[in-house]
């Protein structure tokens, strides 16, 4: 069985709202029609996404972090949105795990976004129907694309390659050895709803420097002293320039 | 959660139909018992077209929380999974069976006891999906309890039976002061039932944190930035924007107008007879649900409003 996903890298992501963008661009102009925005250039302007960017700040000054925090569907693999709905309009396919909404049957009564514990389901303001991302259904099989491009906008888009993606259940694909090797996580566990989007944690980089290695293991008497200065006229190799 | 109005009457309204349906098919099976008079002609058949405009009321309500009430009848597909699917069956199916009942009623046809049991299944039934609906939520943690599903169940008896004592008075029925005093200990129950449900809730402590939405274990955490400034569903759906001290005045004015003024208007009532009085005690009882009913929406608080703290 397969399982698509996203691993979002916390550590590596800028925070540059590129995967917000690219997949406004690319699901707006796609089949399922567009994605409707009110007041796009005006004062509170407001639409509908798939995907959004948010920052938190961690810690307290002045031991901070900034956190960038990209949040999209993340495909649960028991997803409570699905067995809500009272049409069969929002469903789960079971060759690829994806969780889709059916546009033809949504009657768009709201009831699967109060499902879902993590906000990532929106309503179209216009065309009254609940929207999600579809993880780019109409990219990621589209063979007419060349094999590297067939992957979801957000991912191609991210210039740090913090989106990876892939199938979770095959042990040996990028996206399972970056959650065993780099310690994936998913949001809120407490609910049993097992996301199929894992997110990598951040990862201070660290250098461990004993003692020991502080010390000039060549110099057991503890003479420091100044090498001779060469004359200046003398041939000289850069590490022994005086000047 | 932001309250809609359409969801609000739709509970409120088919709760005081299921409650007067029920009503009237007890007041039938004591008489059909012999321990008290027959009620005059007409009664059944009033009730249960009263009942069935409550309910009709509740159903025209619910379309207007649809985005494409047009595709409605998609709704009855999933009623293996879904409460809300069970209910949009349910709901039709009682609303015949209130229908068939008044009509053997008005026609004489012997039945009607019958007819009434399958319909206080079926009334029953309805109490459980549209309970269930919310109940079933488990992150709504305000609403998954058994007192969701006890609460919607005793409030709209209350106000069905504080409606069959109106109607009851109105037609100067000799059962009347029964009535009332059915009516008077349903809502008393109700406010007990209620009250204990506000207290859990008063007591709950979330399951999920900030640290749990974004997978980060440190005791501070703030939010920066949303990811947009103007609003977005996720704002407009989930938050009711009012203050806690609002909230608080709300369920005051709710335990007051839902429970304790008609118990009061239904008692005096008792002492002395007037009709005024009961129609009065059912509108405040009404208008109190409608407010209980808004604060039972605004108070459930979903965890997705961690991610939505700070707009930038």
């Amino acid at each position: 069985m397969t399982q698509l996903a996203l691993v979002i890298d916390l550590n590596v992501c800028v925070g540059c709202h590129a995967c917000v963008t690219s997949c406004k661009e690319w699901n707006t102009s796609g089949e399922a029609g567009f994605l409707s925005d009110d007041n796009p250039y005006d004062k509170d302007p407001t639409g509908t996404f798939f995907n959004r960017v948010q920052t938190f700040e961690v810690g307290e000054f002045p031991n901070t972090q900034t956190v960038h925090f990209p949040k999209s569907c993340l495909h649960c693999e028991d997803p409570p949105c699905v067995p809500v709905c009272p049409t069969g309009a929002s469903y789960k396919r079971p060759e690829d795990g994806i969780v889709l909404v059916d546009y033809d049957k949504c009657i768009g009564c709201k009831y699967c976004a109060w499902a879902c514990p993590y906000g990532v389901r929106e309503i179209d303001e216009h065309q009254k129907v609940m929207k999600k991302c579809t993880l780019c259904v109409d990219r990621i099989y589209d063979a007419k694309l060349p094999e590297s491009e067939r992957k979801p906008a957000c991912v191609l888009a991210c210039p740090t390659n913090a989106r990876l993606y892939g199938d979770i259940h095959d042990a040996e694909s990028v996206v399972s050895k970056a959650i065993r090797e780099n310690s994936g996580y998913a949001l809120m566990p407490e609910w049993g709803t097992q996301p199929a989007n894992h997110y990598l944690p951040r990862r201070r980089t660290e250098m461990r420097i004993h003692e020991d290695e502080l010390e000039r293991a060549d110099n057991p008497l503890k003479i420091d002293g100044r090498l001779p200065r060469p004359g200046v006229k003398d041939p000289s190799l850069d590490d022994v320039t005086s000047w | 959660m932001n309250p809609a109005l359409s969801v609000i009457l739709l509970t409120v309204l088919i709760g005081a139909g299921q409650g007067l349906f029920l009503a009237l098919f007890v007041i039938e099976a004591v008489v059909a018992a012999g321990v008290a008079a027959a009620p005059l002609p007409g009664f059944y058949l009033t009730g249960s077209v009263l009942a069935l405009l409550l309910l009709a009321g509740g159903l025209l309500a619910s379309f207007f929380h649809l985005g494409h009430p047009e595709r409605a009848w998609r709704s009855a597909a999933m009623w293996r999974t879904s409460w809300l699917s069970r209910e949009v069956i349910v709901l039709p199916a009682f609303m015949t069976l209130v229908a068939a009942y008044g009509w053997a009623h008005w026609q004489g046809v012997s039945a009607t006891l019958l007819l009434g049991v399958a319909g206080v299944l079926l009334c029953l039934g309805l109490f459980l999906c549209t309970g269930m609906i919310y109940a079933c939520i488990k992150f709504l943690q305000e609403w998954a309890s058994p007192l969701t599903l006890v609460n919607f169940t005793i409030l709209g008896c209350a106000s069905g039976v504080t409606l069959a004592a109106a109607l009851a008075g109105q037609r100067g029925e000799t059962f009347t002061a029964c009535i009332v005093a059915w009516a008077i200990a349903l809502t008393v129950a109700g406010l007990l039932t209620r009250v204990i449900s506000l207290q859990r809730n008063a007591r709950l402590k979330p399951r999920s944190s900030l640290q749990t939405a974004i997978g980060i274990k440190h005791p501070k955490i703030a939010q920066k930035s949303q990811g947009f400034m103007g609003g977005s569903f996720n704002t407009r759906e989930f938050f009711h924007g009012r203050s806690p001290g609002a909230l608080r005045a709300v369920q005051w004015v709710f335990l007051a107008g839902a429970f304790v003024i008609p118990v009061l208007l239904l008692s005096a009532s008792l002492a002395a007879p007037a009709l005024a009085l009961l129609w009065l005690a059912c509108a405040v009882q009404f208008g109190g649900l409608i407010v209980e009913r808004w604060f039972f929406f605004a108070q459930a608080n979903h965890p997705q409003n961690l991610y939505y703290q700070t707009v930038s």
